[in-house]
């Protein structure tokens, strides 16, 4: 008997570090792999701790996703004056996608890079757990000087990542360095904007910043502060017109770094600035300042269509897909910028749906480069019919990221029309649907060139070994589920929208203790929509 | 699933688990169809037989679907809610049973015909060209019984894309750009245009359900119904309504097994069944004729009836000749519900049958043509009535009834549409249909004069010279029940009656 209380104390304590852990333990991988210095111990750690983190990730997000927020405080220091992490629906599912990804790419990333890298296997493990790191740790904090530490985390371990495509094209070390100094000039931008608001305010926890920014709504540092942090964090979620880094870092970047940073990396940076739009300023402060009709909508219909239009012209399907990528951001800015509760919900579904498909048509892309050696619609010609597992899921991938229904695009792209029809701008409705036919022409462009084309005479090109291939059909399946199955996805994103856009995040709002929650909450993936549908829409 | 799954139940509704089953069970057995052609690329025989057996079943399923309902209709069963308040759900109401009957009646058929024509022919690709063919059908029954808009755009979607590769089969250059057309056509408009509608229905009235009398009742008023009614006749571009109508010729470079079910029977079936389902179950046939919205598309639906009459009269390539003047015969249903009277939407319904019929007769006559001399061209037939009686006679039927003369069945639907133009006070709509059927005489008689009457070439024979069995048995069964169809007529109408009234 006493042998089971103590363990349900150790058991009660972990869970209640779970937040701490989530950060700790990718961020712990890193030194260990160097440590280590061996690349399949590398590889394990790495594969490792993603999974981990993904279990914690799934355990916070089940608790959070029918409401409230469990409030984590590092170190025993309470906030405002310790950094206190803070997790509710909306960076619950970002976390979930972020971990899910990143458990997902590792064992694709073990026969890509091999291919790919040649030198220093353990060093690109060790910054991608520090990418990771600095991702999550961006998306839980509840502390805006603690995001800008984390955002730079990523940032700095990301331009590594993007430089180690050097061996297989030089052009990414002019990528990585464009990126460097656009990704330095946009955190540069953000922790000014930060500075502003300790200047109005004296804090930098978010919820005693949203508690003191009332009733300073009309100050000019206040305001500054806002459009520092919005252009900031606009730069690094590649919102057009500050999307220029975007398309070489992807392109040129070793496809698993693609595949993990296309999926991840711009949410992440949309999650925080939402975060900061609707709970550190309220829902009000930015309808009354215009951002949206002003400044939002335009760039979000221009990056729409232009990132579409140019992505039509591409001769290089990773390329097209990293334009594809910035029209995508487009429909996830233009959710916000509709500020209903069906806009902001499709804005976190997208982000989570966009990441699994594009995750997705990344890894058939990787696969691709794997077996032709390029990714030139000239080199993959006819590939699907040589390599008809790898086509199958680009097949379900494109489908998704045109939005046909049953697939997980699907259900962000209904939400966002419906939103835009609920506050009657139909024009606006129809313009969505008239930027993804440009979807479908890029999409069909890459199906044609895979399928209908004669393959190389020469190609003795197979689908890649199942480490690669099993992450692969995952996802696309994980693209069907959650195009029909949408409990685990859209309740999130509705609890999520619900809270952003009440914009209480004062730090008087009742806390869900961690300690005090039952142990027995659903774990099993069975189990999760019995209690996903609980937000009410 | 059981936890997600609840029935709606409606007065005098229900749904049996034995209906609920094959409703499922109809749209899984061509799956396995399509599985067993993708497993076995090489087993030919094998393989068809099959997929054989596969669409006997789902005819056999759909039969005790028609057994245990009857003309009645079902309470819709929830499977999943996919976004909220929009749910995966099944159910059968007449005319969706009708159409579930009718494509896998005639899959049967055609799959028989299909192994003929694709042996005969020498075609690459069984394998993979079955297996879409399979899927295709599965699409078609999710159409069938689809309990509310969103399903059906959901399984309409998936139809155009199982269908793509059947077009684009032969791969060359020709195929794949007639595959292009077909496709951004289809899928333009149903992106464009249809999703469009039906999430603005959904934003209008809360509900994507078929009702009987509509749902838009009190919901939607002025500018709103025809610009709306619009999105969607326009969406739907498998109805092939002109404008939108390019990409029914385009489709014509696919193989004809895939012309003579899909495009003659399935695809478009699917396109102005939707059309039917809109106008009865969305919009509502007595909201329509009170708001008046549809009178525009009646127009524009006699425009295409016509307009594409005389473009079918001057193709000689016979497949692109019958492919316009499928056209023209989708606007008659198209007709039917703009007409927004009760006789107006049966007859469409009723000519959804009456034309699936005589159509498919058409195409695989066409086919068998191909098979036995590789003509193709209307100029090229002469004489060959002689060497191939039974092909030319199963098209003749055919003609007779598309042209809606007795003693076929499509003179019925043709009739039940002008009762219905009269009790919407249209008299130029007789004149239309009318018209339309002396045009129709015009471009189809001369097929069956010349291939009878007229001196063939050299290389036609002299003696009796059909087809392969597989290729004239199938189109002369269908020609057939074109004569049946005349005699059942009555009981069709009786039938459909449970969707208006």
């Amino acid at each position: 008997m006493a042998g089971d209380v103590e363990i349900r104390e150790v058991a009660m304590t972990l869970h209640a570090q779970l937040p701490a852990l989530q950060i700790v333990v990718p961020f712990m991988t890193a030194p260990l792999i160097v440590f280590f210095g061996k690349r399949e111990t590398a590889w394990w750690l790495a594969f490792l701790s993603c999974s981990v983190s993904l279990v914690i990730s799934y355990l916070l997000l089940m608790q959070v996703i029918g409401g409230g927020f469990i409030s984590y405080q590092m170190g025993g220091w309470a906030p405002p004056l310790g950094i206190e992490y803070r997790i509710d629906a909306a960076n619950g599912l970002i976390l979930f996608l972020i971990s899910l990804v990143a458990t997902i790419t590792m064992p694709f990333a073990y026969r890509s890079i091999q291919a790919e890298i040649t030198r220093s296997h353990t060093l690109f493990y060790a910054c991608l757990m520090l990418c990771f790191t600095g991702l999550m740790g961006m998306v839980i904090t509840g502390d805006a000087f603690n995001v800008f530490v984390f955002l730079e985390v990523s940032s700095l371990s990301t331009y590594v990542l993007v430089a180690m495509g050097a061996e297989r094209d030089k052009r990414a070390l002019t990528a990585a360095f464009d990126y460097l100094i656009l990704g330095t000039i946009g955190a540069t931008f953000f922790v000014i904007g930060i500075g502003f608001l300790y200047m109005a305010t004296g804090t930098l926890n978010m919820a005693d910043l949203a508690d003191r920014i009332q009733g300073q709504e009309s100050s000019r540092t206040v305001r500054a502060g806002f459009a520092f942090i919005v252009v900031g964090l606009g730069l690094k979620a590649a919102m057009v017109p500050l999307h220029l880094w975007l398309p070489r870092a992807y392109t040129y970047a070793p496809s698993a770094v693609t595949v993990f940073l296309a999926a991840t990396a711009t949410k992440a940076s949309i999650y925080v600035m939402l975060r900061f739009m609707f709970s550190v300023y309220q829902p009000e402060f930015v309808f009354h300042t215009n951002v949206l009709q002003i400044l939002f909508i335009p760039l979000a219909l221009l990056a729409m269509f232009g990132g579409s239009f140019v992505a039509v012209f591409q001769t290089d399907m990773k390329r097209m897909l990293a334009y594809s990528s910035i029209g995508q951001i487009g429909y996830m800015l233009l959710g916000i910028a509709m500020l209903n509760q069906s806009g902001v919900s499709a804005t976190m579904v997208h982000m989570f749906n966009h990441g699994i498909t594009k995750a997705v048509l990344f890894m058939g892309v990787g696969a691709f480069v794997l077996r032709a050696g390029s990714s030139f619609y000239d080199n993959i010609g006819g590939l699907g019919r040589k390599m008809p597992v790898t086509g199958a899921v680009i097949v379900i991938g494109g489908l998704s990221l045109i939005g046909i229904p049953g697939t997980a695009g699907f259900v962000s792209k209904w939400l966002l029309v419906q939103a835009a029809f609920e506050n009657d701008m139909w024009p606006i409705a129809l313009l969505i649907v008239l930027s993804s036919l440009l979807a479908v022409i890029y999409v069909w462009r890459v199906f044609e060139v895979i399928y209908l084309q004669a393959p190389n005479e020469w190609s003795e090109a197979s689908d890649p070994p199942m480490t690669m291939l099993v992450p692969m059909i995952i996802l696309a399946v994980a693209c069907v589920y959650f195009g029909i199955f949408t409990d685990l996805s859209l309740g999130a994103a509705g609890t999520a929208a619900e809270a952003l856009l009440n914009g209480s995040f004062g730090m008087a709002e009742p806390s869900l203790d961690t300690s005090a929650l039952p142990l027995d909450v659903p774990h099993g993936a069975g189990d999760a929509g019995a209690d996903a549908t609980g937000g009410d829409h | 699933m059981a936890r997600a799954m609840r029935a709606r139940m409606q007065p005098g509704e229900t749904t049996d688990m034995e209906t609920f089953t094959a409703i499922i069970l109809s749209m899984v057995i061509p799956l396995v169809a399509m599985f067993a052609s993708m497993a076995l690329p090489k087993q030919d025989n094998l393989r068809d037989g099959i997929t054989f057996v596969c669409a006997v079943a789902t005819f056999a399923v759909v039969l005790v679907i028609l057994s245990n309902v009857g003309g009645g209709s079902t309470a819709a069963v929830e499977l999943i809610e996919v976004l909220p308040g929009v749910s995966l759900a099944f159910n059968v109401e007449p005319l969706g049973l009708m159409f579930a009957l009718i494509a896998s009646g005639l899959w049967i058929l055609t799959h028989i015909y299909g192994v003929g024509y694709m042996r005969g022919n020498n075609e690459k690709n069984h394998a993979r060209f079955f297996a879409c063919f399979s899927a295709a059908i599965s699409g078609v029954m999710g159409i069938a019984f689809s309990a509310n808009m969103f399903t059906l755009f959901l399984f309409y979607e998936f139809l155009t894309v199982s269908t793509y590769p059947l077009v684009a089969h032969k791969g060359t250059p020709e195929a794949v750009s007639g595959a292009r057309t077909y496709l951004s056509i289809l899928m333009g408009t149903s992106i464009a245009l249809l999703l469009t509608a039906v999430i603005w229905t959904y934003a209008l009235t809360g509900t994507l359900d078929f009702t009987k009398g509509g749902i838009m009742q009190g919901k939607a008023s002025g500018w709103i119904v025809p610009v709306l009614l619009g999105l969607y006749a326009f969406g739907i571009g498998k109805a092939a309504l002109m404008p939108f109508h390019r990409w029914l010729p385009a489709a014509m470079v696919a193989p004809t097994p895939v012309s003579a079910l899909l495009h003659a029977v399935a695809v478009v079936k699917a396109g102005v069944f939707t059309m039917l389902k809109v106008g009865v179950y969305i919009f509502g046939i007595d909201f329509l004729a009170e708001t008046g919205a549809s009178e525009w598309l009646m127009w524009l639906a006699a425009y295409s009836i016509i307009a594409a009459s005389v473009v079918a009269m001057c193709q000689d390539n016979l497949k692109k000749r019958l492919a316009y003047s499928t056209v023209s015969q989708l606007s008659y249903i198209t007709l039917g519900v703009a007409l927004a009277t009760d006789m107006g939407a049966l007859g469409g319904g009723m000519h959804i049958a009456m034309h699936a019929m005589g159509k498919i007769t058409l195409f695989m006559c066409a086919g068998s043509i191909y098979v036995a001399y590789h003509r193709t061209e209307v100029s090229q037939l002469s004489g060959l009535g002689r060497a191939m009686p039974i092909t030319f006679a199963a098209f003749c039927i055919g003609a007779i009834s598309i042209i809606g003369l007795p003693p076929m069945g499509g003179s019925w639907s043709k009739f039940l549409l002008m009762v219905g133009a009269v009790d919407a006070g249209q008299q130029l709509m007789i004149v239309v249909l009318m018209a339309s059927s002396l045009l129709n005489v015009a471009y189809l008689m001369p097929i069956v004069a010349k291939g009878f009457f007229m001196a063939g070439d050299d290389k036609v024979p002299t003696g009796f010279a059909e087809a392969p069995l597989f290729c004239w048995l199938p189109p002369a069964i269908t020609a057939f029940g074109c004569l049946v169809l005349f005699v059942f007529a009555g009981e069709i109408q009786t039938f459909l009656a449970g969707m208006v009234n």
